[in-house]
């Protein structure tokens, strides 16, 4: 019994850490979205050679074949650093659902090309966890006809896994005829997330979905889980911000953490995220090692994670009064992962219902 | 990551379960404590000390079962008999018993431990006072060396079970020139020794639960001191340090949490289970995600514990988290029984004998005692985050 990341993990963690440190700053991050690019290519071609685009991926398709834990350090990291790249979609969804329903000749074709960074793929399920401005997507005679939303790195991919109304995943080349896309700008320009127009595009169907949830359902949880783990990535800097400011901003002729008030804001911040780290890492595990205890755990990590994220989200900004609201300072880059986070793939008052539905509540 | 369990430690609990199965019917009803009193609570607690699940690690020489320390096997017996619901063993007072064994005589380990984890010496707690609750440190209790006696004065509060102890350990304020925190001595000594008058203190639950108590020229030879005079306040933070990791325990909280999911499902509006209302079930999962994230921080603790390692920040907020997560999760049943769920005392609509409202209120207790929420997020803040403390307030 050992319930600790293994050396690995933490070298892992180090070398990730340790590279976005460097090479994903503020300022490169700023640059990138003020000119739109949500590929940032340093970054990307780094964390490529770093091997974890294709973490999820098996060796035999040229990946490094970790586990969900493992990648969600990575994806925590990635919430860390606010790194512009594509990641959940096309590095985590996109090899769960092609080795869940793909085909031999499938995973063939593109597993080492996501893993070796030569294809950026969108995941387009969110119809399939709620429908509002569209029905969704209908397959006609290998055929899809309508429309997705909030494609997860949608904007810049090359080819889409998209869920029709019936939740079978088909593959789409994004530049076929027939395919409109469009970015829709959220709140967080870190990450890009398409609008996909489908006319009568041919498509491939992933055979393992026909007829089984079961890799749509495994494609949105993996997708959750590291959800969850960018924002605790992302909580933990803000965390980090608001004690580093407290500790030396002065008002009164004091350092303002020396202020119950404000030191109790810093505490309540930590002591509501430390057990989150827990709680992913156990949910993350169990994927691989208790699957029947990962569905529940994934949707509580995804759902209280959204909470604790909110909340340390507004109240980091609140320690760092004034400056905290402006670009100047750049908080506000973390801010809006978090918001991103919480509403993709499912906002946790949904989360909390399916998990109430699946335990026969 | 492995979260599995060894060949070694899985006979292991299978043993611990069989042994359950066995002799489970042996078990007193009611809540854990390790201050129950009465016959059937210390035939229990001997039984379980002969077969290595009560004071397990505890030297056979003074009273225990005499293992060597091993946190797994512990963690394990602890999880059988919460999932079992039987009542589990105890090493005695864990506020007493481990600073005795750590800072006492050899003399005083072989007077005390084994009474005290037979369950048939009790104890009572004197450090709180009127004027020094959070501000523990600025107590006012004194006492003097008069030959080979410390004479007592002053007044405790919050002694539980002052009315049944058998013995105090107490702080008082043995050096009064020194600095606060260095003026202090742990003294132990009788509760039926002339000059003590103990006053119950009747609590929200409508139970004597507390106790006020007085010391009027109370003498006490003057050997019945723990660590050296002047170091009680370190002597004191040892047991503090043990009482705030006891509460906000996972395995309690889990049960706590799958009872409330019975009141949710058989208490009934109209006909209709309270699980089913939207607003009482996503308050329950709500409670779920906490619960889960408090189990997964138990077991990063466990480990953490078991390879010698300081669990850092996982720990500091086991008891501000834990203890308001028991708090909410009363609330939400009294809640869901709605106008039953403020019956109290005698009724025949009473659920589960008025537990749910008793806890309650002792769980606000315990959110303030042990050291106040507030305190924990000083404590947080300072000692985990490093921010600085509050400079001294100086009167203009």
């Amino acid at each position: 019994m050992e319930f600790a990341l293994s050396d690995e993990q933490q070298m892992l963690q180090m070398s990730i850490n340790r590279f976005l440190n460097s090479h994903c700053d503020l300022n490169r991050v700023r640059d990138a979205t003020k000119d739109s690019i949500t590929q940032q290519a340093e970054v990307w071609s780094g964390i490529g050679e770093l091997g974890v685009l294709g973490i999820l991926i098996p060796e035999e398709y040229g990946g490094v074949g970790l586990g969900y834990l493992d990648a969600a350090l990575v994806a925590e990291a990635l919430g860390r650093a606010i790194a512009p790249i594509p990641f959940i979609g096309s590095s985590i969804m996109a090899p769960v659902a092609l080795l869940n329903a793909g085909d031999d000749r499938q995973k063939s074709a593109w597993l080492p090309k996501i893993a070796a960074g030569e294809c950026v793929f969108g995941v387009g399920v969110t119809e399939q966890i709620g429908q509002r401005e569209t029905e969704g997507v209908v397959a006609h005679e290998g055929k899809l006809t309508g429309k997705a939303m909030f494609v997860v790195d949608g904007v810049d991919a090359d080819m889409l896994i998209i869920a029709d109304d019936q939740g079978v995943l088909y593959l789409v080349d994004a530049s076929a005829s027939g395919v409109t896309r469009q970015n829709l700008p959220t709140i967080d320009k870190t990450r890009a997330l398409a609008e996909v127009c489908l006319d009568q595009v041919e498509a491939e169907v992933l055979p393992g979905s026909v007829s089984n949830q079961q890799p749509l359902t495994q494609t949105i949880d993996a997708g959750r889980i590291m959800l969850a783990a960018d924002s605790l990535g992302a909580s933990d800097v803000m965390i980090e911000k608001a004690v580093a400011y407290a500790k030396e901003r002065k008002q009164f002729d004091r350092v303002i953490g020396s202020f119950q008030a404000v030191k109790h804001m810093c505490a309540e911040m930590a002591t509501e995220l430390e057990p989150c780290r827990s709680l992913i890492w156990y949910a993350a595990h169990s994927i691989n090692h208790i699957p029947d205890e990962a569905r529940l755990l994934v949707c509580h990590a995804k759902a209280h994670l959204s909470e604790v994220g909110r909340f340390v989200a507004k109240t980091s900004t609140e320690v760092h009064g004034g400056m905290g609201f402006t670009d100047l300072l750049g908080l506000h880059y973390w801010f809006k992962r978090i918001g991103l986070d919480r509403q993709l793939l499912g906002a946790p008052e949904l989360i909390r219902e399916e998990a109430a539905l699946f335990q026969g509540w | 990551m492995d979260l599995a369990y060894n060949e070694e430690y899985e006979a292991f609990r299978i043993e611990v379960q069989q042994f359950l199965k066995t002799h489970k019917s042996k078990a007193p009803k009611g809540r854990a404590s390790w201050g129950a009193t009465g016959e059937k609570a210390r035939q229990w607690q001997q039984f379980l000390i002969e077969h290595g699940y009560a004071a397990r690690t505890i030297a056979k020489q003074y009273g225990g079962f005499g293992a060597e320390p091993d946190i797994l096997q512990n963690h394990i017996i602890a999880e059988e008999f919460a999932k079992a619901r039987v009542r589990p063993g105890h090493s005695g007072d864990p506020r007493l018993v481990p600073v005795v064994l750590e800072l006492g005589t050899e003399e005083q380990k072989h007077a005390l431990v084994g009474p005290t984890i037979r369950g048939e010496m009790n104890w009572c707690q004197g450090y709180s006072e009127p004027g020094s609750g959070s501000d523990l440190a600025s107590l006012s209790t004194k006492a003097v060396l008069d030959g080979d006696h410390w004479v007592i004065n002053g007044q405790k509060i919050w002694t539980s079970g002052a009315q049944n102890a058998d013995m105090i350990f107490c702080l008082v304020r043995t050096e009064p020139d020194a600095p606060k925190h260095n003026g202090i001595s742990y003294l132990i000594f009788k509760m039926d020794t002339p000059g003590i008058e103990v006053r119950p203190l009747v609590t929200m639950t409508g139970e004597a639960i507390f106790n006020e108590t007085f010391f009027t020229d109370v003498r006490v030879p003057k050997d019945q001191i723990i660590g050296k005079r002047g170091e009680g306040w370190f002597v004191a933070n040892t047991t503090l340090k043990h009482e705030r990791g006891s509460l906000g325990d996972p395995n309690q909280i889990e049960n706590r949490f799958r009872d409330l999911v019975e009141i949710l499902k058989n208490e009934k509006i109209d006909g209709k289970p309270l699980i089913q209302y939207p607003i009482y079930r996503d308050r329950l999962l709500r409670l779920q995600g906490r619960v889960l994230s408090m189990k997964c921080n138990g077991m990063r603790i466990l480990t953490a514990n078991a390879k010698n390692k300081e669990p850092g920040l996982a720990r500091w907020i086991v008891k501000l988290l834990g203890c308001e997560l028991n708090h909410q999760m009363a609330a939400l049943a009294i809640d869901a029984m709605g106008e039953l769920g403020v019956l109290y005392g005698e009724s025949s609509y009473l659920r589960d004998y008025g537990m749910w409202q008793r806890n309650y209120m002792l769980d606000l207790g315990l959110i303030i005692g042990g050291g106040t929420a507030q305190i924990q997020k000083n404590m947080i803040g300072e000692r985990a985050l490093g921010l600085p403390k509050e400079p001294k307030y100086q009167q203009s």
